[in-house]
């Protein structure tokens, strides 16, 4: 009802929103579904698991997630690893610290109090906030309606570009382009990161490119958008209180207002 | 205060009168909410409250997240990600913050447009229009500021485009624009400033709301039917009006509630769909996005500034008669400043002595056919400048000018206006006694 309302008033007023139009040429994004979507939809913490070995078998190669802190890895809400898992995670990874070595800096082994390291390749960029950073859906005609409707699609474009390689290659000043359905334009610069069977899942969960697709893409959204439970949460208990509260407000109006409008009606204008 | 006939406050105990000789605060705030106020207004007048209460929030809510957020380049963009994943609740204070933004200028919107629809602006209203006129003003400047502190692409593109347009006023423009940026581009020196500017412009609009207050509590509200409260004696006028509290707080805190409600749903389910994607990039001075947009609220105004290229006659005209003074691009920028001054201009400008459109037959067609002008406006901000879209945006653009400039002025002299109800009293009884079935005539042909 109220995202309906919503629904009804920005369409009225045509607050077609400046994102719809954020992804330009857009290529074919597949509407892909997540089990976050909707006002009620929430991360699936094994899914988000997966899309975190996914991340760092494959994707951390190249691609690093500088705002996201080590630790909240095991925040409820997220992929909510054990607080030991945590730790051992943590050890993967070496970090810069700049107080070692008298000041100079040196690397050392990460804590889960550090964050994940950024790209190790300069033209690979941080994921951190990239299921935000992009936008599925647009339109029709720049109104924002689609947006409305499937939200604002950076999960479906992520996990459409992951599986979305037709095999064909061009090479384009002295760099080889790969051909991307989902990508703006149609050639994107990385080459196809998954093939199907890349990791090996321990609780035997498929690892089709579009499943391993999926996973990473949840693993996205979460890294971009690591509160959405608690804010949803949020948002729920502020809508049922406001509801409430508009309800005694209505009928205190009523109320107050009754007797001058019964007198408004017994006595007839002159 | 209102001039408006009714019971004021009178110290009882010995206290009170202690503290009313010396500072009359308790007569003061008691004049203010007791003020009487016509009975007849519509849930169009709710918007006030609604925009006081989010100058509120936003001051509040902006607070807290100055606590948090670092003014650097190098730090703004990660001190925002600090904010929205470590900070208690952060998430929950920036995304309302954020979107208090849309709400704000929603509220506006509506607000303005009651008022141009009811002629709250015609006299003794002038002053009350102006002031808010300047807080509008200030809330796009102080809104377009903002949008800059969390130093995303947008961020940074948008401040580019916008402060490039002061670079186009003929002999000064490049003294200004390195004088408003702070440097030669935008850099930590414009954030810095921005940041500054963002933090004081706010009490600059709350002092102007309390002066848009005082305005028209000195006037008395308008109301739907643009009949003034009879003043005579405090009898006549108590049939016109109500008390301010209970009746109107009441009233309005209803309407509060529903819209905070939805705007809640918007906060807590869909925080990113007012937004642009390209601000969860940090800016790039190297990296052009495929198109720099403005957020929903600027897009009218925007469309305004485009509309006017090198392809229109009458800026070529501009153009040749100023010697190449007046540029497309200036031109540009003097259509968007002067779509605001003409509506600024909205009391001088209409020459009609009705003053609720409810009783004027032709204004209120071409009254519409703004509100849809102003939807369609917002549309073509937001599309690319390319294929049919310039030429919706030049009639559009023409349409808001013809209004305030020809259509108004013109109105005042061919429309013959309805007869309207001798009372607000008249007014709210015709209205309920009709609502109810009631065989009471509509006082309006009584008259």
């Amino acid at each position: 009802m109220i995202r309906q309302l919503t629904l009804a008033v920005t369409v009225a007023l045509g607050l077609g929103s400046g994102a719809a139009l954020a992804a330009g040429k857009a290529g074919e994004v597949t509407d892909y579904h997540f089990s976050f979507e909707g006002p009620f939809g929430s991360y699936d913490q094994m899914q988000l698991q997966r899309g975190l070995q996914v991340y760092t078998e494959i994707c951390s190669a190249c691609h690093g997630l500088q705002y996201v802190p080590l630790r909240t890895l095991g925040d409820p809400g997220g992929p909510a690893l054990p607080e030991d898992q945590v730790r051992a995670y943590a050890e993967f990874y070496e970090v810069f610290d700049p107080t070692l070595f008298d000041g100079e800096g040196d690397f050392r082994t990460a804590t889960p109090n550090d964050h994940f390291p950024a790209s190790n390749v300069s033209n690979a960029p941080d994921l951190s906030l990239m299921a935000k950073g992009r936008a599925g859906f647009s339109g029709p005609y720049g109104l924002g309606i689609n947006q409305f409707f499937r939200g604002m699609g950076g999960a479906e474009y992520i996990a459409s570009l992951m599986a979305g390689y037709t095999g064909e290659e061009k090479e384009e000043a002295g760099a080889i382009l790969y051909e991307n359905k989902a990508f703006p334009g149609g050639w994107i610069s990385m080459a196809p990161p998954l093939w199907g069977d890349d990791v090996e899942y321990a609780d035997g969960s498929p690892t089709d490119i579009e499943s391993l697709s999926k996973d990473v893409a949840a693993f996205l959204m979460w890294t971009a958008e690591p509160k959405m439970m608690a804010r949803k949460q949020a948002g729920f208990t502020a809508v049922l209180m406001l509801t409430i509260l508009s309800v005694l407000l209505y009928l205190t109006n009523k109320r107050i207002w009754a007797p001058v409008k019964r007198a408004a009606k017994e006595t007839p204008a002159e | 205060m209102s001039g408006i006939p009714h019971d004021h406050y009178e110290p009882k105990t010995g206290g009170e009168k202690w503290l009313h000789r010396r500072l009359p605060i308790v007569a003061l705030m008691y004049d203010t909410i007791m003020i009487p106020t016509p009975k007849n207004l519509n849930w169009m007048w709710i918007w006030g409250i609604v925009l006081t209460f989010t100058l509120v929030l936003m001051i509040v809510t902006g607070i807290v997240l100055v606590m948090h957020y670092t003014p650097h380049v190098d730090y703004a963009f990660a001190s925002v990600e600090h904010i929205m994943r470590n900070v208690n609740g952060g998430h929950m204070i920036r995304y309302i913050h954020q979107n208090g933004a849309s709400l704000f200028f929603f509220a506006v919107y509506l607000h303005i447009f009651r008022g141009l629809y009811y002629g709250s602006y015609k006299e003794p209203r002038e002053v009350t229009w102006i002031i808010g006129m300047l807080i509008y003003l200030l809330m796009m400047a102080t809104a377009f500021m903002g949008y800059v502190l969390p130093w995303g692409q947008m961020s940074f593109w948008g401040a580019t485009v916008i402060t490039g347009l002061f670079g186009a006023i003929p002999f000064v423009g490049d003294t200004l624009l390195v004088w408003l940026q702070g440097g030669p581009a935008i850099d930590n020196a414009t954030l810095n400033r921005f940041f500054s500017l963002h933090y004081l412009l706010p009490f600059v609009i709350l002092g102007l709301v309390i002066v848009h207050i005082w305005a028209f509590h000195t006037t008395g509200n308008n109301n739907p039917t643009g009949v003034e409260v009879r003043r005579t004696s405090k009898e006549e006028a108590e049939r016109d009006t109500l008390p301010f509290w209970p009746y109107f707080v009441i009233k309005d805190l209803f309407a509060l509630a529903v819209i905070l409600a939805i705007f809640f749903a918007v906060v807590g389910f869909m925080p990113n769909y007012l937004g642009h994607p390209d601000n969860y990039i940090e800016a790039n001075p190297l990296v052009t996005p495929a198109h720099i947009v403005p957020e929903w609220y600027f897009l009218p105004f925007y469309a305004i500034l485009r509309a006017f290229d090198d392809t229109v006659w009458i800026v070529q005209f501009a153009s040749f008669i100023t010697g190449g003074i007046i540029d497309a691009k200036f031109f540009g920028v003097l259509a968007m400043f002067g779509a605001i001054v003409v509506m600024a201009l909205a009391p001088w400008l209409d020459t009609s002595a009705v003053r609720s459109g409810r009783y004027r037959p032709m204004f209120k067609w071409w009254f519409w056919l703004l509100v849809v002008n102003f939807i369609i406006l917002m549309w073509v901000g937001a599309m690319p400048a390319e294929g049919i879209y310039p030429y919706i945006a030049l009639i559009s653009s023409t349409y808001w000018f013809a209004y305030f400039l020809v259509i108004l002025p013109l109105l005042g002299v061919i429309e013959k206006p309805l007869a309207e109800p001798a009372t607000i009293e008249d007014d709210f009884k015709g209205h309920y006694a009709k609502d109810h079935g009631d065989a009471v005539a509509d006082p309006t042909p009584a008259e």
